[in-house]
């Protein structure tokens, strides 16, 4: 699970540490990641497993046009820019809400078998769900995948220039709005990949993100924002402190042990586990 | 030349006194209830919103976790009501003072967080409130409280007969959230707003001052958010968790104020007197049908607004005026 966290987290990690823009609609990327998901799967019995790069690539689509149709205006806010980009965003999350209890109903919905079942598998004596075991080495994969992609290509460095300095970027001939772009696709994939693997084992409905949308924001802030290797770090600690709050308090009780680790990490460091300080 | 700052502040305090009024009036035209409803709504949420604004849009503390003052203010009222007997009105203010009181230790450790990571520690802590109050069995938990009926006075503070004197109430917090920020605005506790608002870093230097000026802020945002709690519990005679201590009535108390014009003496009236008719017509018109096309269109609004008009629906009166001074 926290490594699942950590994927989800990573894509708002990329988007923030890119602009300083924290996306509201993160969580209802994921929701539309599982529906995308489940969809492929009824109409097409594509198995989710299969079908999480088709997913990825739907929600790259989707992240790229909600930077060039809303954040791209967003950002170009002078007087409360931090207000514009909140609520701009918090708008279309409701908007993208609403659309799904349109077009989906607001029914409960869920992929009923897939490859990846509900077997469990027994790795030294620890019995774990073979979902949630592919979702973690999907998510590893997607981490490195990502870590190489920033730091080994044009397109990556082009990224990591663009977040250093948009102004001198446009010098040497790079499109900042292509970057952010791109970015923003970047990020919505990594949600699109997590929402493939989680919609074998999560309920699907269209308020499904906001339940994981707060996680991923303190998973984010825990790892410190800007820094996509604390977000994964951090998805690893908000997936430990889960597992182990549930042992001991209620189930109904279990991401209040998150979000106590959350508030005890800043007040210590304000800046997160890795962030600049 | 601009009007001078003491002018504009009692032109300010009279068009305010003028419009209480009209609304103190309304109840004569508007015999219908559901509008009446609307109004009562409208004033509230122009009280909370306003309330939130002083530690957000003038202090620059944005709070999204409101939502807890809110719900301990009706949890107060209403558990000391139902388990106690106390009258709603030394609950809503106990409940008050509570909210204050936590607002103030919280500020201990919050105030110390920038932008984002105080933004989520707010969030946070509203969260862990709500799910203790879902486990709380003595507080009904998950289930909620329903509010007994005990009569019709304005000693119980409980009105079966008309909706009339919750309109009056909600026109009275609605007022007194204006008049304590106009009064706040001009005393030296705005202008430290302000000061830690626009610049951080110049504002840390005097220290002190920064830390107990966003206390103080906190400290009256959320005794006036709890009140409203209170006022809301009793409104509705039932209360649970996720509705009075859910993440969107943080969002609900903001919005008015973002959409009219965020850390300004007018905003979250404005804001409210267009938002929460337009939502509650939205949900009554197209919504329904339960297939959230009030979503659609509600979510589409606050997306163009806050893009089109960054400083709020405010601005356009200022930029018409500016405009006019200049000819």
């Amino acid at each position: 699970m926290g490594l699942l966290y950590g994927l989800i987290a990573v894509g708002l990690a990329l988007i923030f540490g890119l602009m300083d823009v924290v996306n509201f609609a993160h969580g209802e990327f994921l929701m539309i990641a599982m529906y995308v998901s489940f969809f492929l799967f009824t109409f097409f019995a594509v198995d989710p497993l299969l079908s999480a790069p088709l997913v990825a690539a739907a929600l790259f689509v989707l992240g790229a046009l909600v930077y060039l149709l809303v954040v791209r205006f967003a950002m170009r806010a002078k007087a409360n820019a931090g207000m514009v980009q909140i609520f701009s965003t918090f708008g279309l999350a409701i908007v993208m809400r609403g659309l799904a209890q349109f077009f989906f109903t607001p029914d409960y919905r869920s992929i009923p078998h897939s490859w990846a079942g509900g077997k469990t598998i027994s790795v030294a004596g620890i019995f774990l769900p073979e979902p949630q075991l592919i979702g973690a080495l999907v998510a590893i994969l997607a981490f490195a995948g990502l870590y190489f992609f920033i730091h080994r290509t044009d397109f990556g460095r082009a990224l990591e220039a663009t977040r250093e300095d948009p102004g001198a970027v446009a010098l040497v001939g790079i499109d900042k709005n292509r970057v952010f772009a791109l970015g923003w696709g970047l990020g919505a994939a990594l949600v699109g990949l997590a929402g493939a693997i989680m919609a074998v084992f999560f309920y699907i409905y269209p308020d499904v993100g906001a339940s994981f949308a707060l996680i991923a924001y303190v998973t984010v802030a825990l790892g410190g924002f800007g820094s996509v290797f604390g977000a994964f770090a951090g998805g690893i600690v908000v997936g430990l402190v889960e597992a182990t709050t549930a042992l001991v308090l209620p189930p109904s009780l279990k991401s209040v042990g998150i979000y106590a680790v959350y508030l005890l990490v800043v007040f210590i460091r304000p800046r997160g586990l890795f962030g600049q300080m | 030349m601009d009007k001078s700052f003491a002018a504009r502040r009692r032109r300010d305090l009279i068009v305010a006194a003028v419009l209480a009024a009209l609304a103190a009036l309304a109840p004569l035209v508007v015999k219908d209830v559901y509008v009446q409803n609307i109004l009562i709504l409208t004033l509230m949420y122009a009280a909370l919103s306003q309330s939130w604004n002083i530690l957000s849009g003038y202090c620059g503390q944005i709070s999204l976790g409101h939502a807890l003052y809110f719900g301990i203010g009706a949890y107060t009222t209403e558990l000391l009501f139902t388990k106690f007997g106390v009258l709603p009105w030394f609950g809503m203010l106990a409940g008050g003072v509570i909210a204050a009181i936590i607002a103030m230790g919280l500020g201990y450790p919050f105030f110390r967080l920038r932008g984002h990571y105080f933004v989520i520690a707010t969030i946070v802590i509203a969260e862990i409130g709500l799910l203790l109050f879902q486990n709380w069995e003595w507080a009904g938990a998950a289930m909620g409280i329903t509010i007994p009926v005990r009569g019709d006075s304005w000693l119980k503070f409980q009105f079966l007969r008309s909706k009339l004197p919750y309109f009056y109430f909600a026109l009275a917090l609605c007022s007194l959230a204006w008049f304590v920020t106009w009064w706040l605005e001009d005393s030296k506790w705005g202008f430290w707003w302000r000061a830690v608002k626009d610049n951080p870093e110049a504002a840390e230097s005097l220290g002190v001052v920064v830390f107990n000026s966003k206390m103080g802020a906190a400290a009256v945002s959320a005794f006036l958010v709890a009140v409203g709690g209170a006022f809301y519990a009793q409104f509705l005679a039932y209360i649970d968790p996720e509705s009075v201590m859910g993440f969107q009535f943080s969002l609900l108390m903001a919005l008015p104020a973002v959409l009219g014009g965020i850390g300004t003496l007018w905003g979250p009236v404005l804001g409210a007197a267009i938002l929460i008719p337009m939502t509650e017509l939205t949900r009554s018109f197209i919504g329904g049908s339960g297939r959230g096309v009030d979503l659609i269109v509600y979510g589409g609004l606050i997306v163009l607004i806050s893009l089109a008009l960054p400083q709020g629906l405010v601005s356009l009166f200022s930029r018409s005026k500016a405009k006019g001074a200049t000819r």
